[in-house]
Parts: C-alpha cells; sequence; structure tokens
C-alpha cells in the first residue's frame, strides 16, 4: 500500500557501509526511546523523592521548600502537630469507612453488569461511566446544592456520603475488568456438585473475583485519602488531611505534612505490591486448572 | 427457573449501588441546576424564578477562565500524551519482566497525596531552587526569569498530576496489540514511520482516546495547580466556581459555571467517542 515504504525498503544490493550506517542509525533511534522513557520515569519520580527528602529537611522558617540540612527530628515526633493528627485520623476514619461500602457496592454491580444480560444494561453502564466524566468540582459543588437546599449539615457524614459515591463507579470499573475473563463453568461445576447459589458464590466466585476486589478496595482507599476537591465542598468544619495541607499551604507548613505523605506513600506502596504479588499467584492457582 | 431470575437479579445486586448514585450524584445535579435559577443572595435570601440570565452573565463574566481551562486542559493533554506514549510503547514492548514494576512506577505519583506533590513542584519550581539556575544556565529561563507562578508552572503542574491517567491505558491499548499485525506490516515494506502512522497509532486509538479523556476532563476542572503554582492570572474556571461557593457565596453563578463546564466537557466527550466508539471509554459491552 504504502508508496513511502516501498522506496526505501528494498535497496537490495546496496553497499555494506550504508548498511552499518543504517543500523548505527537504528541503533541510535532504539537507545533514543530508551533514554527518552528513562527521563519521563525520572519526571515522574522527582516530586515523590522530594516529598520524602523534605520530611528529614531541617527547616526553621514556617515554610518547608528550601534545603536547610538533614534531620529526624520531624520523625522522632511525627504527631507533635495535634491538628495535623487529628486531621489524619478523620482521614483513615472516612477512608475506611467509605472503601467498605463503596467496595460492597460496587462488586454487586460490577458482578451484575458482567453476568446478566438485561434490558437497560447499557444505560446503566452509562450511568455508572457519568460520574467518572465529571470534573470534581462540579461533584462537589452539586453535592453541596443538595445539602444546602434540603438543610443537611455538613461534616463528617457528608465526606463519607461523598466519598462512597466517587468511589463507586471505580470500583465497578476496576472489578469489572478483572470480571472479563472470568470462567463461569467452575461455577455451574460447583452447583452440579450440590452447592446452593450462597456457597457457590462464598466457596467459588469470591476467592476468584477477590484480586479484583482488594485492588478495588486499594483504589477506593487511596482515592478517599487524597481526596480534597469534593471534600473542601462538603467538609462543613470537619478537617481531614488534604484539607489541613490547603489551609496550611497559606500561613505555615509543618514539616510532619511530609512524614505523614512519605508514610501514606509506603504503606500504599506495601499494599500494592502485595495485590500484585496476591494477583500473581490467583493467576498462577487460574492457570493449573485443566482444559485452559 | 434461571430465565426467570434473570429479569429481577441482576437489578437487585445493581439496587444499592445504583439508589446511592441516584441519590448523591444525580439527584444533587437536579438541585444544582434549580441553584442555578434562582436570584437573589444569601443574605436576602433566594428566590426559584428560572432566571437563565444568571448563566449569561457567569459566562460572559469568567469566559477568559472558562477559555483558559480547555486550553490549559489540551495543552497538559497534549504534551501527557507526548511524554506518555513513547514511555507506555517503551514499557510495553522492552519491558521484559520488568513490566509490571515499570507500571508501578507509573503510579507513584497517586501513591502520595495531591496537594503534597503540587507542594513538591512548588518546591521544584521555586526561584532559589538548583533546578530553574539550570534551566537559566541551559537559556530556557531567561536570567532572572521565574518558572513558579507562571503559565508553565501551570501547565507542568497540570501534566505531571494526571499524567498516569494518559500512561495505563495507552499501555494497556499497547499491551494488546498484536504483535503479528507489526510483523505484518514490516514485511509489506512499511518503514518504521509509516508502520507507526498506519498500523499502531490506529490500533491504539482506542487507548489514546480513553487516556486523552481520562486526563482532560480532570484537568480542566482543576484549580488546585493554579492556586498552587500560578497567580490569579493562571486561575481557571475550578477557581473561580470554588470562590464563588465556598467563599463569597454566590451559589446561583458556581452553579450555573458548574453547568456550562459540565456541557463543555460532555460535548467533547461526545466528539470523541463518535470519532473512535464508545466500547474503549466504558468497557466493552460483551463479556
Amino acid at each position: 500500500m504504502s508508496a513511502t515504504g516501498t522506496s526505501e525498503a528494498r535497496p537490495a544490493p546496496k553497499p555494506l557501509r550504508a548498511s552499518a550506517l543504517v543500523r548505527a542509525g537504528r541503533w541510535l533511534l532504539h537507545q533514543s526511546l530508551n533514554a527518552y522513557a528513562g527521563l519521563a520515569l525520572l519526571y515522574l519520580m522527582t516530586p515523590i523523592a522530594i516529598v520524602i527528602a523534605f520530611s528529614f529537611n531541617d527547616t526553621r522558617s514556617r515554610f518547608n521548600f528550601v534545603w536547610q540540612g538533614f534531620t529526624f527530628a520531624h520523625w522522632r515526633e511525627p504527631f507533635a502537630v495535634p491538628g495535623l493528627v487529628s486531621a489524619m485520623s478523620t482521614s483513615v476514619q472516612i477512608a475506611v469507612l467509605s472503601t467498605i461500602v463503596a467496595t460492597a457496592l460496587g462488586t454487586l454491580m460490577a458482578l451484575a453488569l458482567v453476568r446478566y444480560s438485561f434490558r437497560g444494561r447499557a444505560p446503566t453502564n452509562f450511568f455508572i461511566f457519568l460520574p467518572l466524566a465529571t470534573p470534581e468540582v462540579v461533584l462537589g459543588a452539586a453535592l453541596l446544592s443538595l445539602f444546602l437546599s434540603v438543610g443537611f449539615a455538613t461534616g463528617f457524614w457528608t465526606i463519607l456520603i461523598a466519598h462512597v459515591m466517587f468511589n463507586i463507579s471505580f470500583v465497578v470499573v476496576t472489578v469489572r475488568s478483572r470480571l472479563i475473563g472470568f470462567d463461569r463453568s467452575l461455577e455451574e461445576a460447583a452447583q452440579d456438585l450440590g452447592a446452593t447459589g450462597l456457597q457457590t458464590f462464598r466457596l467459588v466466585t469470591l476467592p476468584l473475583i477477590a484480586p479484583g476486589v482488594l485492588a478495588a478496595a486499594l483504589l477506593a482507599f487511596a482515592l478517599s485519602v487524597d481526596d480534597f476537591v469534593i471534600t473542601n465542598f462538603n467538609a462543613g468544619s470537619t478537617v481531614t488531611f488534604p484539607l489541613y495541607i490547603w489551609g496550611a499551604a497559606r500561613v505555615s507548613i509543618p514539616p510532619q505534612v511530609n512524614v505523614m505523605a512519605t508514610l501514606i506513600f509506603l504503606v500504599t506502596l506495601a499494599l500494592m505490591i502485595a495485590t500484585v504479588a496476591q494477583g500473581r499467584r490467583a493467576e498462577r492457582t487460574a492457570a493449573v486448572r485443566p482444559g485452559s | 427457573m434461571l430465565s426467570r431470575h434473570r429479569g429481577i437479579l441482576p437489578w437487585l445486586l445493581l439496587g444499592p449501588g445504583l439508589a446511592w448514585l441516584l441519590l448523591f450524584f444525580l439527584i444533587p445535579l437536579y438541585f444544582m441546576g434549580r441553584v442555578s435559577l434562582v436570584e437573589g443572595s444569601l443574605l436576602a435570601g433566594f428566590e426559584f424564578t428560572w432566571r437563565f440570565e444568571n448563566y449569561i452573565e457567569a459566562i460572559s463574566t469568567y469566559q477568559t477562565q472558562l477559555v483558559r481551562s480547555l486550553v490549559y486542559a489540551a495543552a497538559a493533554t497534549g504534551l501527557a500524551f507526548l511524554i506518555g506514549y513513547p514511555l507506555a510503547y517503551a514499557i510495553a514492548f522492552r519491558g521484559g519482566r520488568w513490566r509490571t514494576a515499570l507500571l508501578l512506577v507509573v503510579v507513584l505519583p497517586f501513591f502520595t497525596t495531591y496537594l503534597v506533590r503540587t507542594l513538591a513542584w512548588q518546591t521544584i519550581l521555586d526561584d532559589a531552587s538548583p533546578a530553574v539556575a539550570l534551566l537559566q544556565t541551559v537559556g530556557l529561563v531567561p536570567e532572572g526569569g521565574r518558572v513558579l507562578a507562571t503559565t508553565t508552572a501551570v501547565v507542568a503542574g497540570i501534566t505531571y498530576n494526571f499524567l498516569p491517567f494518559m500512561i495505563l491505558p495507552l499501555y494497556a491499548a499497547l499491551e494488546r496489540l498484536d504483535g503479528r499485525m507489526l510483523e505484518a506490516a514490516h514485511d509489506l515494506y512499511g518503514n518504521r514511520r509509516a508502520v507507526l502512522w498506519r498500523v499502531t497509532l490506529p490500533l491504539t486509538a482506542p487507548g489514546i482516546v480513553a487516556g486523552s479523556l481520562l486526563t482532560f476532563i480532570p484537568a480542566a476542572g482543576d484549580f488546585i495547580n493554579a492556586e498552587l503554582l500560578g497567580t490569579p492570572r493562571q486561575y481557571m474556571i475550578g477557581n473561580v466556581i470554588q470562590s464563588r461557593y465556598l467563599e463569597l457565596t454566590d451559589y446561583p453563578t458556581a452553579a450555573a459555571l458548574s453547568f456550562t463546564l459540565m456541557a463543555l466537557i460532555l460535548v467533547l466527550v461526545l466528539v470523541w467517542a463518535r470519532v473512535a466508539g464508545t466500547e474503549s471509554l466504558m468497557g466493552s459491552s460483551e463479556p
């Protein structure tokens, strides 16, 4: 088809030196992609390195922007700032509760969407996709409009409601992507062997979809701890970790913020690695299955 | 027996989640629609009067910020693609057994809190930082010139914060790419450029569409980067919405702007979806 390709790719009798040159060019091209990818990865990691490094910064000013020297002081007393500690604890409580609720609701929805064909499935898919296609600032403003209109005081519970709301769609999408390769004959086999519907779910379905559910729960937890925009609209006077930083960013940022962020980073990283490892184990188990 | 179950069972499973989304996503939009059409103020009291002028006033007052949001978001999406595609390509085709680990590196930014990593960019782009001094030496930034508090800083911040949203779908599409297609293209005397333009890019179009939407949508609504890395001269529509709503209690304007932003984005999503098909966006409809 390509006329441009023909002239370049068919020069059969070519001098040896030129082909060496072409090869050198290709080698350079090959390496330049690797170098480019390496730089992109460096770009992705630099701010993280800064966050971690500045948790050891011996800062004396109200802000933590200029490197002054190395110290363990902030790591020795990570809980020295009372406002920060209570904000962190609120964030974790909301994250745990919203993860449980959103993962439960979202997993059930994903099961329904993947396993059954029913009238209204396509519109349902679209409806679940909508919150993902809506900017956070709009989600937050809309939810606050509801709470203001019905006179519901904003605070801990409205943050929780908001976090469950935006997490559901993420859970559905994550679990659904893992369910698509799901082998239903295993469930049929269990039922043929006399298992009830509930037993089949508990003993066959759940263990098989567990890695997907776990990944979704991890995502939901991370999104909840991280959320600022929607929370900012619906928090009332409740302060979460991101809201604390937002307030502090204009006044003074204690280095303990970096300590907390580093801790969150390490915990999430550990959980993520564990989930990936678990998923691999599950895949290996599934691969042993006869006939596949 | 089974087919009769099928009628009601899916809705039982969907019920609680759908109810939550209905109550706390769809109904709030209805209330925000009402708020966008009231007149009055918080002190004098609001009255629902179908006041469509709110939209006209809001859009004409803040059209700069609206346009700026779309321009910044488009620029950030383009940059994210230019950074993300080669990286996703390298991971998919050259990552070997390190692919999972490299993907983990791609999502690492998400493990640090959004605000904290944006503050880290403040540190990196600070006037006194070595990175800015380097840029000045190289000549990319004029002597004594700033990076922080400029449009460049805001767009760079947005690009960084949403880059993983671009890379993950691109990677998924590239990984699914059938290597035999590329071999066939080469066998048919396609040179590298022709194969890239006529085979690789078209076949990964669903990933490109999904990635650009996942980047563009949150970018257009973002206000954190403009606030922390820019000045009021870089403020986007998100800055206006949140300050009108939360600081100035000008609910009608904020609500009208929210709907305007949502409408603009929906139009763009539909156009994109028309271009590449909705399947790639909402997942395959066939299990």
